[in-house]
């Protein structure tokens, strides 16, 4: 009866160098929810960018006289503050878009640390077996014994809270995916007819592992890669929100919605815009990256 | 079976181990934790401190001491409160897990019938409102969701209170918000489970015998898509946890995941340690308990 096992099996005995480019970008493109998300993502990685230059005002700069002004809609809203401004008279807009610099570039470069981590730990893994397998594999079920959240938290704030340690913390709490995905991929591929060919003409271990097995498993990584950027991002956020984020000389979308939570009787703008932010571009994310893992599916085609 | 019990047995300690190991290093990597407890002490009773608390021994000895009196439930004194840290968190666990247990129940209660629905009538509306609310769902940060509900029930409509734990409408928006970041994980995992069952010949021939549908999806494909619901969810102990400290923060309810973000505020390592590493045991425990049960549940396993 065992419901799992068949389709595992399945999934790698399909012929696995991808659908050809283009009808793989074809099969993307023409899919409505992932040309959404790619928008919205191309407008926040747009604002991240040109932040100092499209951002109507200094996210900094205090305006004590107009705290609380209400979004323009609002009756007593100011069309100069378009979303607001918080209790001490920030323009909220400015401060979203400023925003979106360091949940992105969080996002991005934890990621890229769990996939150097993850990538060669699961390599390593499933190339070799044995014990270091074993022992892999226990540091693996180590780190999934804590909530990424909370194992971030404590050592975060144990190093002294800074956007590097933030980065370096995040990535290192976030690497065992990678791990058991490349594992299996890799444990399948070993056993392919391509790599005995290989084996058996002599070429070296290492070479086989890079040339032959690594870009087999590309298309899972860069899927994977995507959807941890997603969570990246919301981890980021969860730490800004507990305080325990990148300081507070720049404003993050996390921090905001936590200043707001104290002022959520009188100001309900101050946390549901920055998480509407969020929302908006986690969502983004992971529908490109749910997309993106059907049009590189070979299975489908 | 035993050749199984024995192997899983001996993951669940070297496990132990590595949570002891990582839980220590948290205090270690802070540099020196002396000048944190009194930062304005001159270097002598610092050097007298640092050698009560056995900070001076090499770090393999610190550590077998950590985890003997980890084992003990000792992991010292809370630099703040003045007592015991693992009293303090172990009197905030029932929160935490009643907070928990709850938010499960809510998920499951929604989550099952949408799953099973949205599997069964593929494509339908319903199908797709399912996986829009599950998109949505996993793109919004717990904290906010928790917010928004806070706006709406307690600020807008006042039918809640906005924060607290110390009576049953309390209770309410925590559970749901919580809830409501574990249903979509939830109702995607049951529509995929009963997908990959429900086109399986076992069940067409219990519809070729001739039984009311309601009863094939029920009896025969639930049970066995079951299994893996049940694996995963255990799995999802953590993030789950991880998800009720977020909770907690915004409605200032008093379990340990508040208890610990403040002790972080204050660098109180003793009561981060003896939270984290908590923690940590029971996801491990509920992580040994799913797969035993697992392989007691499954025949094609268990009798082999």
């Amino acid at each position: 009866m065992a419901v799992t096992l068949p389709r595992a099996t399945l999934a790698y005995d399909a012929a696995k160098p991808a659908a050809s480019g283009s009808r793989a970008w074809r099969r993307f493109a023409l899919n409505p929810a992932a040309l959404a998300g790619t928008l919205i993502l191309l407008v926040v990685v747009g604002a991240a960018l040109a932040a100092p230059w499209i951002a109507p005002h200094d996210p900094a700069k205090q305006t004590l006289l107009r705290r609380f002004t209400p979004p323009v809609w609002q009756t007593g809203g100011n069309a100069a503050y378009p979303l607001g401004t918080d209790q001490v008279g920030r323009d909220v807009l400015s401060r979203v878009i400023h925003g979106a610099r360091i949940s992105l570039l969080v996002g991005v470069s934890a990621v890229l640390v769990s996939l150097l981590v993850g990538v060669t730990a699961g390599l390593v893994s499933g190339f070799v077996g044995g014990k270091v397998d074993t022992v892999i594999g226990t540091v693996v079920d180590v780190t999934l014994s804590f909530p990424q959240i909370l194992l971030a938290l404590a050592f975060v704030a144990a190093l002294g809270p800074s956007l590097v340690t933030i980065i370096v913390v995040l990535g290192l709490t976030g690497w065992e995916r990678y791990t058991r995905v490349v594992r299996a991929e890799v444990m399948a591929l070993r056993e392919k007819e391509f790599v005995e060919a290989a084996r058996a003409i002599g070429v070296g271990r290492l070479r086989i592992l890079f040339r032959h097995v690594l870009p087999n498993t590309v298309s899972s990584i860069v899927v994977l890669s995507t959807l941890q950027v997603a969570q990246a991002i919301l981890a980021e956020a969860a730490l800004s929100f507990l305080g325990v984020g990148s300081g507070r000389a720049y404003p993050t979308w996390g921090q905001m919605i936590s200043l707001g939570r104290d002022f959520v009787t009188v100001a309900w703008w101050l946390s549901t815009l920055p998480g509407l932010a969020i929302c908006l571009t986690v969502l983004a994310i992971n529908l490109v990256g749910d997309r993106l893992r059907d049009a590189l599916d070979p299975r489908a085609t | 079976m035993s050749a199984f019990l024995i192997r899983r047995l001996l993951r669940f300690v070297a496990v132990c181990i590595g949570v002891s190991l990582v839980t220590f290093a948290i205090l270690h990597a802070s540099g020196d934790p002396v000048a944190l407890i009194m930062p304005e002490a001159p270097e002598a009773d610092r050097v007298m401190l640092r050698a009560a608390l056995g900070l001076e021994d090499p770090l393999p000895a610190q550590f077998v001491r950590f985890v003997t009196n980890a084992a003990r439930g000792d992991f010292g004194k809370s630099f703040f409160h003045r007592e015991p840290a693992f009293k303090l968190v172990i009197e905030r666990m029932p929160t935490t897990l009643a907070l928990t247990c709850l938010a499960i129940l809510l998920a499951i209660v929604v989550a099952l019938p949408v799953g099973i629905y949205s599997a069964v009538r593929r494509n339908t509306v319903l199908d797709h409102a399912a996986t829009v609310i599950v998109f949505l769902g996993q793109s919004m940060p717990v904290f906010w969701i928790g917010i928004m509900l806070m706006l709406l029930f307690a600020v807008q409509w006042r039918l809640l209170p906005v924060s607290g734990w110390d009576s049953w409408a309390s209770i309410v928006l925590p559970a749901v918000t919580l809830g409501a970041f574990t249903m979509p994980l939830f109702m995607r995992l049951i529509r995929s489970s009963m997908l990959e069952v429900i086109n399986l010949d076992y069940v067409r021939t219990a519809r070729a015998k001739g039984v009311s549908e309601w009863f094939v999806i029920c009896r025969h494909a639930l049970r066995n898509a079951a299994l893996p619901i049940v694996t995963v969810i255990g799995l999802q102990f953590g993030l789950l946890l991880g998800g009720a400290v977020l909770t907690e923060t915004v409605f200032a309810v008093p379990g340990v995941g508040r208890l610990i973000v403040g002790a972080i505020r204050q660098l109180d390592f003793p009561i981060v340690q003896a939270g984290v590493f908590l923690i940590a045991i029971i996801i491990v425990t509920v992580n040994l308990l799913v797969d035993v049960l697992y392989v007691y549940l499954n025949p094609t396993i268990r009798l082999r």
